[in-house]
């Protein structure tokens, strides 16, 4: 007995000491700046690669300070007026309803893809110029997590507004951020929710609420989705005007039992069932780790975070400081270990290096050819992210971009001519020298999937002009940028754009006494450039 | 047992302990080429083909004579006029009519029933088990064919172990140390190469990542070479154009072992009809655009064509004029060397399970075991963690 006792005071001292030291540390911190170093990584994790200016002012900040600050100036509107339609209420159907005749319904359809590449460059501009680029992030974030996507919704409109809504609630609270993602009317139509009526449910959206967008594959049974798709039955669509409409006639009354829970259960009761198991915090929290610390989960940390984000009652910004405030997202060994993703990648390429396109438009395709389709996630799961941003396709897509950009005032004077002239239309652009270079090549595929309606041909064809036009219209003089960066001499300036291009030593490093835009283009083709 | 200590017990069984199991399976004849495992014969080619969402098996090979088939399917079933008859009581979707040549010179087997104990209707799970021939509640880090190339390496001359199109997920070729390439086509993919470039040893998972893919480019683009000129005619839109990048790889004379398509939108829970029409007519066209062109290189012998899907759609018609998520399901393999008929056993739609679905026949890992012992002559335990029996659909 003696004996035990002595022993656990033994270990006590270390432990002790720990205790001590591990909260001295963060006070250390607490009271500092934190430095270059640290507000680069902050930023770049929450952010579009940030500019040299963000990082100073950043650098002033102690951490936890920082962290506060930009938890506390998350917009949630965007700041970049969209396009004039989505204010106005408009049909989900083409004129005629389901009697529409075949011409009717290709005009509608054509309409919607045009106004889909709109909302694409709005959103692009965005999150090129807004002052809260955690919110954009998060904004994104959910978009891959509440997936609905434009090839099957369609309707432009209600891609903009489930876009709203989830950025009016990216750091809310995510109950209210369920409920409202589930009636919205473009997850209504992507996961069949109009579809699913008493007597003849429809599973889809049940399914995926649990295995997805909550608890995470393996915490329910396939009787609970039976049941919970009976709960959800009545919620619908106005046809007219677009909105949610619950229709009682439809709605399926009887007993039901999910998850244990057993009664008259309506969707936003086992949406309710849903959000009180512990699973659903855990699995959000664990998916948040992914996309801001690190790619590998630590458990305990994980269970320790979600456990205050349930206790918070869903407080998105608590588990956000929980992640951004914890030893590993500070710790060196996760520095520059998370691959930026394709929206990260173009955008931050554009704004380190300060170029501010004419038109967003044809980073947005850009993106789609490395893997990122603005409001086309692939599938329900949204884009899987991580390393599997990163093939062989995407990566050469992401160095031909970096390439021509380091390059981009090369460019013989005959290429700047159709400049101004796009897009009335063919004759200009047949007339212009368009093979010189390499053009910078968004796949058919991305922008639309194997097995897509058929008539994109020509559409990627135009895509491929705006995206030419758009590189072409860029100005970067990479010898001009590389003398604003600080520093005395040419290395003092060389490795402050290495300390603010790159999360990592360079890789491949230039070779000595290279010119200014071969130093810049081997920073920007460095492995290192890929990550975060 | 996990795999390192699997394929250490199995290096330590003795030749003649290998023969004997691989007889009892297989029979003399064919345990020439699977006895010799150090030379896989990768001259072979296997073309995937993913109908990604989850094909509806049921309207693919159609059991018309079947009243229970008629009985679950009252808005959507396909009847027996509209058939592209195989046998007095199944048929192939009209919009398949193109591959009856196939059949007729049995090119074209059929396997019906595919699927696998304990079936999950999650997209990404049962994918996830297919690419990893896991069973259903283990959770694999690598593709089948990545564990099968780890045991019988592909020649090193090869430009990649295996090319993937159209889809950024590697399926059965990911992770481990795979030689796999993601394009979309060679002559874009040979232009963006020159700015790969390999570089040192790597620190973190994610930076590994990228050196290896930057590196497999730098292998791809130095084998893979040139531009075929083919006579025959691929259909036009994105399909097509997979199928003819396809054709472009094969024709490289040093070799892939595994070339992956990837079509989708088989997801089909509202208007199945006209989508999956639209789909198959790809499909098909596609199909028969390889043939011709492979037959041009004289390639079609060495070619094997296997479709599959995550899973089958359910029996009974939903509301909406589409299906929910199901489990057995039909595979087509195609090629010259393939014994065309009908194989496994077509789902009893009168012996429904308490969900709705139907039994599976044939384990799609018995497949797997087909391709790898008597397409290649790989041992399959490796790859499988089990011996599965070999479906007799190819002439050796």
């Amino acid at each position: 007995m003696t004996g035990r006792i002595f022993s656990g005071s033994m270990r006590a001292v270390p432990r002790l000491a720990l205790f001590v030291l591990a909260w001295a540390l963060p006070l250390a911190h607490a009271a500092s700046p934190m430095g270059y170093d640290d507000a680069r990584h902050l930023l770049a994790r929450t952010g579009f690669g940030p500019t040299d200016a963000e990082i100073r002012t950043f650098a002033a900040l102690p951490r936890a300070d920082a962290v506060a600050r930009i938890l506390g100036n998350a917009r949630t509107v965007a700041t970049t007026l969209p396009p004039v339609w989505t204010a106005e209420a408009g049909p989900l159907r083409p004129p005629g309803g389901a009697s529409a005749g075949d011409e009717e319904r290709k005009a509608f359809l054509r309409e919607q893809v045009r106004r889909g590449l709109e909302l694409r460059a709005w959103w692009m501009q965005e999150m090129l110029v807004t002052p809260s680029p955690l919110t954009e992030r998060m904004t994104l974030f959910w978009h891959s997590h509440f997936v609905s996507s434009q090839q099957k919704v369609r309707v432009a409109r209600l891609m903009y507004l489930q876009n709203s809504t989830l950025r009016a609630n990216a750091l809310g609270d995510f109950g209210t951020l369920l409920h409202v993602a589930s009636k919205d009317p473009a997850m209504l139509v992507y996961l069949d929710g109009t579809q699913n009526r008493k007597g003849a449910p429809n599973e889809n959206f049940a399914r995926e609420v649990m295995e997805l967008f909550t608890l995470g594959e393996g915490n329910y049974t396939e009787h609970d989705i039976k049941e919970a798709a009976r709960a959800f039955t009545g919620w619908s669509l106005d046809r007219a005007t677009g909105e949610f409409l619950y229709r009682p006639g439809i709605h399926d009354n009887g007993s039901k039992t999910v998850l244990g829970r057993t009664g008259n259960l309506d969707g936003d009761a086992v949406l309710d069932v849903l959000l009180a198991r512990p699973e659903t915090a855990q699995h959000i929290t664990t998916k948040l780790w992914r996309e801001f610390v690190s790619p590998d989960p630590d458990p305990r940390e994980v269970r320790h975070i979600a456990q205050a984000f349930g206790d918070s009652h869903y407080d998105i910004k608590v588990v956000l400081r929980g992640l951004l405030t914890s030893a590993a997202f500070w710790s060196a060994e996760n520095r520059g270990t998370l691959v930026k993703s394709p929206a990260e990648f173009v955008v931050g390429t554009l704004r380190q290096l300060a170029i501010d396109p004419a038109s967003a438009l044809p980073f947005a395709v850009l993106s789609a050819g490395m893997g990122q389709n603005l409001f086309s996630p692939p599938n329900v799961a949204g884009w899987p992210g991580g390393n599997a941003w990163i093939d062989s396709n995407t990566l050469l897509a992401r160095k031909q971009f970096v390439d021509r950009v380091a390059r981009a005032d090369e460019a013989p004077p005959q290429m700047l001519t159709i400049v101004g002239r796009w897009p009335e239309e063919s004759m200009a652009i047949r007339a212009a020298p368009v093979e010189l270079r390499e053009p910078a090549v968004a796949p058919r595929s991305a922008l639309a999937p194997l097995g897509a309606a058929a008539d994109d041909r020509e559409r990627a064809l135009r895509f491929q002009r705006q995206v030419d036009r758009g590189m072409r219209d860029l100005h970067f003089n990479a010898a001009q940028w590389l003398g604003s960066r600080k520093g005395a001499t040419t290395a003092d300036r060389e490795r402050a754009a290495q300390k603010l291009l790159l999360p990592l030593p360079p890789q491949t490093p230039p070779p000595p006494d290279s010119d200014a835009a071969s130093f810049v283009r081997a920073t920007l083709l460095d492995p290192a450039f890929e990550l975060k | 047992m996990d795999r390192r200590s699997f394929l250490r017990n199995f290096a330590a069984l003795s030749l003649t302990d290998t023969l004997a199991a691989t007889v009892a399976v297989m029979g003399p004849a064919q345990v020439a080429v699977a006895a010799d495992a150090a030379r896989p014969n990768y001259a072979r080619i296997l073309v995937l083909i993913e109908l990604k969402g989850g094909n509806d098996g049921l309207n693919t090979l159609i059991p018309y004579a079947d009243p229970a088939y008629v009985a679950l399917r009252p808005k959507i079933g396909i009847a027996r006029d509209d058939v592209v008859q195989l046998t007095d009581r199944a048929g192939l979707h009209s919009a398949l009519a193109p591959l009856a040549g196939l059949w007729r010179d049995r090119h074209l087997a059929v396997l019906q029933g595919v699927g696998y104990p304990e079936p999950n209707l999650s997209h990404f799970r049962s994918i996830e088990i297919w690419d990893t021939a896991s069973n259903s509640a283990e959770f694999l880090p690598e593709g089948w064919l990545t564990r099968a190339f780890a045991f019988a390496p592909t020649p090193r001359t090869f430009a990649a172990d295996g090319v993937v199109i159209g889809s950024s997920e590697l399926g059965p070729l990911a992770g481990g140390g795979t030689r796999a390439i993601a394009l979309a086509s060679t002559e874009q993919f040979l232009r963006r190469a020159k700015l790969a470039q390999p570089s040192t040893a790597p620190g973190n998972q994610a930076l590994a990542h990228i050196v290896k893919v930057e590196a497999d480019v730098v292998q791809a683009a130095a084998h893979l070479a040139g531009h075929h000129g083919f006579r025959t005619e691929f259909p036009p839109g994105n399909f097509g154009n997979a199928i003819r990048t396809a054709c472009q790889i094969i024709a490289n004379p040093s070799g892939v072992a595994v070339v992956r398509i990837t079509l989708s939108g088989f997801d089909t829970h509202t208007n199945q009809a006209a989508t999956q029409a639209r789909l198959f007519a790809d499909v098909a066209g596609g199909i028969l655009a390889l043939q011709s062109a492979l037959d041009e290189l004289g390639r079609w012998n060495d070619t094997l064509v296997l479709t599959y899907s995550e899973f089958g759609r359910r029996p009974r018609e939903n509301i909406s004029g589409g299906t929910d998520h199901g489990t057995a399901n039909v595979q087509f393999a195609l090629g010259g060397r393939v014994a065309g008929g009908l194989y496994g056993a077509p789902p009893d739609l009168a012996r429904l399970s308490t969900d709705g679905n139907p039994a599976y026949a044939l384990d799609f890992r018995s497949v797997y075991a087909t391709v790898l012992e008597q397409w290649w002559g790989v041992d399959s335990r490796a790859a499988l963690s089990a011996r599965f029996v070999p479906v007799p659909f190819l002439r050796t």
